[in-house]
């Protein structure tokens, strides 16, 4: 890693000096490490659950630099995890939220804010100004742009990922090192990996990664230590367990091999199947669909209809319409409770799960089976304002 | 010989929610033609149509990718661990 900055013309004040004395007086970083971190200039991709604790912890370091991209608004499904954003920031950009509280960690840290998603038309240009990347993004789609843009610009790439209480961190594209496209060649095809929105996640995990993410930057810039590098750390918080394996440098890699197939951005939705892991597109545009009202119409007046709930058992704990509950992954073996004869609606949370019922039901011979549009969130929305939406 | 096959969170639903399965295999690729012989549901999440490993997932023997060995031919031995490794996204 070559810094944009040189931090022997960085000085540092007598209050920056008392406020980084427990860095100084380790013989890891000392003055001349700190004044290495107020020279760098990092990029952190995203300002959620990775995001928050990058940001948090990079700002109290004293990173002289942080770039912040995002686009998104605090919600309250967030604020589980999102430590960097309150409970009186719902509605509020992230970013605005964001550099409130970083300014007030340190206010001799400057922030660089970009409004935007990232994408291969505006990625290269923002990466240039920054020596690190750091990658706290939540979709393939991103993923793989963030790493062939960091190839492609020659910088080092500070990863992780999370599953409900599983995380993956390593540092991709450094000098030698291997890329994300050398341990994962392809993303998985829509549909095939359940995103944090339908699995969940622990609020802490991405805590703990991102606070992983947070320590490789800084001994990137200090040059010290052993970096994450060609090394793959797999957290399993539940059973609080760490793994390490090796990550090797794919001589055919397409991006970072010996000779890439990949010199320039591509579209990224496309090579990604045109998935957002956020979005939950319904699989078949087909699949006959009722409105919430229409089912709320016709329940009232009292018509035969069999609702079947296709969540999980602690789904429908949270809230239900009273529905019968066979969740999705066990239809196939219990598909014979149900009564073919009778008209039924299937529905979910938002109409995905319930949406490859409804197509698995018609490939099984159902034929008055219809996807309740939206799930239960729409009936919350628009029938039963009292239900609890989660 | 028994080997210890390490299943991801992710892929839990498809074997039983277990998190260790035990198989009987010399090597990584009989150990996991055991695995989806006892759980045929992780078969179209590990493998394409045409029976090929998908690329979002790799195989590690210990902290070894298996491309990086004789993939499917590499021998195991009792105290080996075999680990599936799937790509996840998440991140906010």
């Amino acid at each position: 890693m070559s810094p944009l900055n040189d931090s022997s013309q960085v000085t540092l004040s007598n209050e920056e000096i008392l406020r980084y004395s427990r860095h100084l007086i380790m013989p890891e970083v000392t003055l001349e490490g700190q004044k290495k971190l107020k020279a760098a200039r990092v990029l952190c991709v995203g300002t959620g659950g990775l995001g928050s604790p990058l940001a948090l912890y990079l700002t109290a370091a004293g990173v002289g630099t942080l770039g912040l991209v995002d686009f998104d608004v605090v919600d309250y499904t967030n604020l589980q995890r999102q430590v960097l954003h309150y409970t009186s920031d719902v509605g509020r950009l992230k970013l605005d939220s964001a550099i409130d509280k970083l300014k007030a960690i340190n206010p001799f840290v400057e922030i660089e804010r970009f409004d935007t998603y990232l994408n291969s038309t505006n990625a290269l240009d923002i990466f240039s100004g920054f020596d690190i990347i750091a990658d706290g993004t939540d979709n393939f789609a991103t993923r793989y742009l963030v790493n062939d843009a960091c190839v492609l610009s020659g910088k080092p790439n500070v990863y992780a990922s999370i599953f409900r209480f599983e995380g993956q961190a390593s540092v991709f594209g450094a000098d030698d090192g291997p890329c994300y496209r050398c341990l994962y060649p392809e993303p998985p095809p829509p549909g095939l990996v359940p995103s944090c929105a339908e699995g969940g996640v622990l609020g802490v995990l991405p805590g703990l990664l991102g606070i992983i993410q947070a320590t490789e930057v800084i001994k990137l810039i200090l040059g010290a230590g052993e970096p994450l590098i060609g090394r793959l750390v797999l957290v399993d918080a539940l059973a609080m367990r760490f793994r390490e394996l090796r990550v090797r440098k794919n001589p055919e890699c397409p991006v970072c091999g010996a000779n890439p197939t990949v010199k320039e951005l591509i579209d990224y939705n496309q090579f990604c199947g045109i998935r957002g892991e956020e979005s939950e597109a319904p699989v078949s545009a087909k699949i006959p669909e009722i409105q919430p009202e229409e089912l709320k119409r016709r329940l009232d007046a009292g018509e035969d209809i069999f609702v079947l709930d296709v969540r999980e058992p602690h789904e429908y704990q949270i809230c239900s319409i009273h529905g019968n509950l066979i969740p999705l992954g066990d239809l196939p073996r219990r598909v014979h409770e149900l009564d073919s004869s009778r008209e039924i609606v299937v529905h979910c949370k938002s109409g995905a799960r319930s949406a490859k019922a409804v197509d698995f039901l018609r490939q099984s011979g159902f034929k008055r089976v219809s996807n309740l549009a939206g799930g239960i969130l729409a009936w919350a929305d628009r029938v039963d304002p009292t239900l609890p939406k989660y | 010989m028994s080997i210890k096959i390490l299943i991801p969170t992710p892929l839990r639903p498809y074997a039983g929610k277990q998190s260790i399965i035990e198989v009987n295999a010399q090597t990584v690729g009989e150990a996991l033609n055991d695995l989806t012989a006892q759980h045929p549901d992780l078969r179209k999440h590990l493998y394409s149509e045409d029976g090929k490993l998908r690329s979002f997932v790799n195989i590690y023997l210990n902290d070894e990718d298996i491309r990086y060995l004789s993939k499917d031919a590499t021998p195991v031995k009792e105290t080996d661990t075999i680990a599936i490794v799937p790509s996840v996204a998440g991140g906010r």
